[in-house]
């Protein structure tokens, strides 16, 4: 064992590097912005285990990470806003002031507790048009970054930023973004994305007072055959690209399809992943 | 620095912890002066302003929901276009009857605490539970109907387990009786119960039943000074809430405008219509 002083800015690199590290080992979560408010799009076979939730009427979050860490933080989230709802009024309930929160707590646990928390979290808020929009990206030391666009975090994130920053463009169409969230999420992987592994939700400006909706898998099959014809152009020259107009409908495997290998694929994916991230 | 409603610092570790879903009782950790129940009174109160008239049955839909836009203090007419019934959540509506101020404040609570159950658990509450959760606001309001502060909800939403409308009504010890058919509170309540009790038959349309709930006002505001009647110069009608499998919708003014109208053509015939 090792005694003696270990400088402050190791103590911060060690850190970093295990929240790091920790985050890394999930699946991804991509956020980004079309034409009717902001889609949520995160890799999750769990339908009760969410990573994209509703804070407030206007105000969602997303995670990545330690399941148990951004689960207290999306209940301190929702308390906080309903709290501050109640007290004052609905409007007065902000993305920027719950973003100051987060880091403000994510910053205390990083230099303060024992262990940092491994998450990174993004808080969205819509707006009456597409320019008011927000995307606030926290990470576990308590930064925070005012996106534009779209975020991608978790797992192999930069591969991903990297592919949405090509294609993302303002004004796209729900099934447009989703096909595009799903072609990123199959370059990188290099693998069969179904509909059923997928969690999708919005924050849809067109509707009433609570605009944060999660899609069904149904919704989500039919929204990746709507977007695949108007994107195959766009993504005509993409590696992977044929893929993309052979929607496959959750269980109706399509003319090659082999029920063994999503098992198969399934499994592998379990074996590599941390049983304690999400 | 905390991070409660007023400040923007970390969130406290209360916040943070596991456990709690009731949105009512962690208010009641943090800041229970939030709470409409947690207040003494120095005497008893008359003057305040009391809502009145809120009448609800089953429809071949769902649930109809009705209530009057008078609201008085004593003799005067305090407010002559209140709204009294509310959306409780996506498939429950509230209607309120009693003392405005404190019924209104109850009524945020309770809208708040099913949708902070709803975002905490992924999952609503059974209407039944809904209904409970009611009964416990009212009970702790209980020490200020002593003291003449009493609030009467109504509640009414749609099962989607037995897929049909049901009515509650409470009494001011928070109560709770599952009323079957339908249901009137309120001062105007026993002229609308008996206009309701002539017109009402199981499975009715459901705009049929809207006109029968208007037509049960209209029989309420004749009877007790309480309760407005439909104001055809000011366009103020009641409202109307219609809760079915589709969840909450408020019958709009133009399609309520023309059914009072007709309900008021008709009593120029007969007066009893």
């Amino acid at each position: 064992m090792q005694f003696g002083y270990v400088p402050p800015e190791q103590q911060m690199r060690d850190r970093s590097e295990y929240a790091r590290k920790g985050i890394a080992r999930g699946r991804s979560v991509l956020v980004m912005t079309y034409v009717d408010g902001i889609l949520f799009v995160a890799e999750n076979p769990s339908s009760a285990l969410h990573k994209v939730s509703e804070i407030y009427d206007r105000i969602a979050f997303a995670a990545v990470g330690k399941y148990n860490e951004f689960e207290s933080l999306r209940v301190a989230g929702v308390r906080l806003a309903d709290m501050r709802g109640y007290a004052y009024d609905r409007r007065d309930v902000t993305g920027r002031g719950l973003a100051n929160a987060y880091a403000q707590t994510l910053g205390t646990i990083f230099t303060q507790e024992s262990k940092p928390y491994e998450v990174e979290i993004v808080v969205a808020e819509i707006g009456e048009t597409p320019a008011g929009d927000q995307i606030y990206r926290l990470t576990y030391d308590g930064s925070v970054a005012d996106e534009r666009g779209f975020v991608a975090m978790g797992g192999q994130a930069e591969p991903l930023a990297t592919y949405l920053k090509e294609h993302h463009h303002d004004g796209l169409t729900l099934a447009e973004g989703l096909s595009m969230a799903v072609a990123a999420l199959r370059a990188d992987g290099d693998r069969e994305i179904e509909a059923d592994s997928l969690e999708v939700a919005v924050l849809d400006r067109t509707r009433p007072r609570r605009k944060f909706k999660r899609l069904t898998d149904t919704a989500v099959s039919r929204l990746l055959a709507d977007g695949n014809e108007s994107a195959a152009q766009a993504v005509a020259d993409e590696p992977g690209a044929a893929s993309q107009n052979q929607p496959q409908q959750p269980g109706q495997s399509g003319p090659g399809g082999d029920p063994t290998e999503s098992v198969e694929a399934q499994s592998a994916d379990t074996q590599d992943e941390d049983p304690e991230t999400a | 620095m905390t991070a409660g409603p007023g400040g923007l610092g970390r969130l406290p570790a209360s916040y943070l912890a596991p456990g709690i879903t009731s949105f009512t009782e962690f208010v009641s950790q943090q800041q229970p002066d939030l709470l409409p129940s947690r207040r003494a009174l120095p005497g008893t109160l008359t003057d305040v302003v009391h809502a009145t008239t809120i009448v609800a049955l089953t429809c071949e839909g769902g649930v109809i929901m009705a209530g009057d836009r008078r609201a008085t203090m004593g003799l005067t007419i305090a407010q002559r276009d209140i709204e009294k019934v509310f959306q409780a959540d996506e498939y429950s509506a509230v209607g309120i009857a009693g003392t405005a101020g404190l019924a209104i404040e109850m009524v945020r609570l309770f809208q708040v605490e099913l949708e902070h159950y709803e975002k905490l658990e992924g999952s609503t509450l059974s209407l039944e539970g809904k209904a409970n959760r009611l009964s416990t606001l009212i009970r702790n309001n209980l020490p200020m109907a002593m003291q003449g502060l009493a609030v009467v909800p109504l509640f009414a939403g749609y099962d989607l387990v037995t897929g049909q409308g049901r009515i509650f009504s409470y009494d001011i010890t928070g109560g709770k009786y599952e009323e079957h058919s339908f249901f009137s509170v309120g001062s105007g309540s026993g002229p609308a119960r008996g206009a309701l009790k002539k017109r009402f038959r199981d499975g009715m349309a459901d705009m049929e039943a809207v006109q029968v709930a208007v037509d049960a006002l209209y029989d309420a505001a004749d009877e007790d000074a309480g309760t407005g009647g439909p104001d055809l110069i000011r366009k103020i009608y009641p409202v109307v809430a219609l809760v079915t499998d589709e969840g909450y919708r408020r019958i709009p003014d133009d399609e309520i405008g023309p059914i009072v109208e007709r309900i008021v053509a008709a009593r120029h015939e007969t007066i009893g219509g």
